[in-house]
């Protein structure tokens, strides 16, 4: 009994580790057509990891760009018929890809937008790309969106690895120290940041003096052995540079406050950090650690105003996410009133080498060769606890970075 | 020499995580014949019952210390009682499936209230600075972990070697049969020694919410090693657990620190030991193979 029972654990521990797989295939129904109507879809992780920095929220984002579109041209809008659908693909690709095709043929969706997570995000602009509807991609940082894997129907509009790196990297090097020790997830998005930031680093006369990939998913939780590592390197580095995200983020910064980095003379950069991982850590915890953010809510007026209504409707101030899915969204809607059509050929040519300003967008441009959407980009400092004086407003702006300078030129890889 | 030295005492900082946990395992395992997959998420709720107890209340962690787990302890009896117990004469699957369920109804009854970004919990003040280990400075909060895990687990095994309890236990455990021959009530040990175990999982959970992301997936991260830990120590082997606990940790942090050029290595080394400890003694290190009935 107790071998049968501990062969059965065993390879219960191995299904366990392997993960479970996606649900199968939806068949595919009855098409219809868009007609009278506009249909947007939010597809992204609304139980997962992601699903604060983004997930429902960027729902109630959407839903209020077309609120805000039907108060702007009332009679005049093309159409009053505008839905949202969503849908939650775990940050599976598998998913992702069933999701986004479901979304487009079933659904009647005429734009998806969010997709966090790279891999996720890589399958849905195939899918867009086989089914010539628009796709306009948000929560994932890969560039190989707007590089290898770009076409025609898919925009990159938020963020990418180069744009953290070369803001955290390039200007951390310059006013805070040159020697680099950099500490990533042992995975497709973490080795992407490491190159991304390697290069920014070299580039502005600073040098990587180590760099370690931590296990991915790190089931012990403990980052001490590289934390031990980075001040006794040689030379000394004068910056941590942390790629990790999420929850093993929260593991690093607390252990690089355990181990007393910082007393020790080594700042921190942290590679890709939302709003919502400050709150969950508190400033203390990270106090005068820099990053490169894509958008602040509490920047200016304008972008006040817009956190306000937000956080009406959901209780929360918005990430960068939850102010890219609105500005997203509006700006779609507005492509398609210009137009006066939803036809997705028609509204790429629209789209292709507009300049929008607007709550997210500031200098925005949409690049025709690739479909990045470069706009204005902040090297963020988060406060000391003694200077926050309301709840969410913990960072702030030490520099803006502009728009042309913030983004990798387009990618001699892309063929749109 | 002090690199070396430092990276032993990380790993055995994070085996006393393993340790605790697969101890509160084995405990179950032993006397119930039921493989509790549900302990990862009562690690979480440990953790989550010290940050609660924390903001709402303004329950301090010390005290954090010993009302989860003994609340959690209360709990796990309940649920004993009103689920387990009735799987038990059944193929130990069934209560597979009860407790793996159970995990992801608590997984997201957390993630509902608490969302899944991890919840803030500081370290206590008492426990921030660090202590001087003669060659290198350590967190206090580390140094107290690892002394105080050590603690529990003797106590555990001094419950269990010097007691007329732990004698029950353990003879319920060889041989529930005969010692109910001699006219030993099993029966009513069974619903402490569950309680007692996920007492023990909810203690883990306290001392790690300070250092660890607290959030509703915690527990499912780490369990999976956990289990790794018990096959490899030997099911229901308290001895076992504790040693394979450390011993893992050990591992993984000499793994990190001398291999970093193969992060894939320990990453995988927990379930490379399995497989080969698995080939070599299907029992574990320190279980004992048993003739089928």
């Amino acid at each position: 009994m107790r071998r049968t029972v501990g062969v059965a654990a065993a390879s219960a521990v191995v299904v366990f580790a392997a993960g479970c797989g996606g649900g199968g295939p939806q068949s595919g129904g009855d098409q219809k057509l868009t007609g009278d109507k506009i249909v947007l879809g939010v597809l992204n992780d609304q139980s997962g990891a992601y699903s604060e920095l983004s997930g429902r929220n960027s729902v109630t984002a959407v839903e209020m760009a077309v609120a805000d579109f039907k108060a702007k041209y009332g009679d005049k809008a093309v159409t009053k018929n505008i839905t949202v659908e969503t849908a939650d693909h775990q940050n599976k690709p598998d998913i992702a890809n069933t999701k986004a095709a479901e979304m487009y043929d079933r659904k009647g969706v005429d734009l998806i937008l969010d997709v966090p997570t790279s891999s996720a995000a890589l399958k849905v602009a195939d899918v867009a790309k086989e089914k010539k509807k628009l796709y306009f991609n948000i929560g994932a940082a890969t560039t190989d969106l707007t590089g290898k894997s770009c076409n025609k129907y898919t925009f990159h509009y938020a963020y990418d690895t180069y744009m953290l790196a070369n803001g955290t990297g390039t200007v951390t090097t310059e006013q805070v120290g040159k020697n680099w020790y950099i500490l990533y997830p042992n995975y497709a998005f973490g080795q992407d940041m490491e190159k991304s930031f390697s290069a920014a680093i070299t580039a502005a006369g600073g040098k990587v003096v180590g760099k370690d990939g931590a296990p991915f998913p790190n089931t012990s939780g403990d980052f001490s052995t590289f934390l031990l590592k980075a001040p006794t390197l040689n030379p000394k580095p004068d910056v941590l540079g942390t790629m990790q995200a999420g929850a093993e983020l929260v593991n690093v910064v607390k252990q690089y406050n355990e181990f007393k980095l910082r007393d020790k003379g080594v700042g921190l950069a942290v590679g890709l950090m939302f709003i919502t991982d400050i709150h969950s850590l508190t400033p203390a915890a990270l106090a005068g650690t820099t990053y490169t953010d894509a958008w602040y809510w509490n920047f200016d007026e304008q972008n006040r105003a817009f956190a306000d209504r937000f956080q009406s409707e959901t209780g929360t101030r918005p990430s960068f996410a939850h102010a890219a899915n609105y500005s997203a969204a509006l700006q779609y809607l507005e492509a398609v009133q210009a137009a006066g059509t939803d036809d997705a050929d028609t509204i790429v040519k629209g789209l292709e080498g507009k300049e929008v300003n607007d709550v997210f967008l500031r200098n925005g441009k949409i690049r025709a060769e690739d479909h990045r959407v470069i706009h204005d980009a902040y090297l963020a400092q988060v406060k000391p606890q003694s200077e926050v004086t309301e709840p969410w407003d913990y960072v702030k702006v030490l520099k803006t970075i502009p728009a042309a300078e913030a983004f990798a030129a387009p990618s001699p890889d892309c063929t749109l | 020499m002090t690199g070396f030295l430092q990276n032993t005492f990380n790993g055995l900082v994070s085996g006393a995580f393993y340790a605790l946990l697969a101890l509160g395992l084995a405990v179950i395992f032993g006397m119930l014949r039921v493989v509790n997959f549900a302990h990862g998420a009562f690690y979480m709720l440990g953790a989550f019952g010290a940050y609660v107890l924390l903001t709402e209340a303004d329950v301090p962690f010390w005290a954090a210390l010993v009302i989860v787990p003994v609340g959690l302890g209360l709990l796990g009896m309940a649920l004993e009682r009103a689920f387990i117990h009735r799987l038990t004469r059944l193929d130990p699957l069934y209560n597979f499936l009860l407790t793996f369920g159970l995990t992801l109804i608590l997984q997201d009854l957390v993630k509902l209230r608490y969302g899944v970004q991890s919840s803030p919990y500081a370290t206590p003040s008492a426990l921030g600075g660090s202590v001087n280990l003669g060659l290198f400075d350590f967190p206090t909060y580390r140094v107290f972990i690892l002394g105080f895990a050590v603690l529990v687990c003797v106590a555990v095994w001094w419950l269990l070697s010097h007691t007329r309890l732990g004698m029950v236990v353990r003879a319920a455990t060889e041989r529930p049969e005969l010692t109910r021959a001699f006219g030993i009530n099993v029966g009513r040990w069974v619903t402490p020694v569950f309680g007692f175990g996920i007492g023990l999982a909810g203690l883990a959970g306290v001392l790690a919410a300070p250092m660890r992301a607290v959030n509703p997936l915690m527990g499912a991260d780490l369990i999976i090693v956990v289990f790794a830990v018990v096959v490899i120590g030997g099911l229901g082997s308290i001895f076992g657990s504790v040693a394979a606990g450390f011993g893992i940790g050990l591992v993984q942090a000499w793994g990190e620190a001398y291999l970093s050029d193969f992060p894939i290595v320990s990453q995988t080394v927990v379930f490379v030991v399995m497989a080969v400890v698995l080939l070599w003694r299907p029992a574990g290190l320190f279980g004992r193979e048993e003739a089928p009935a």
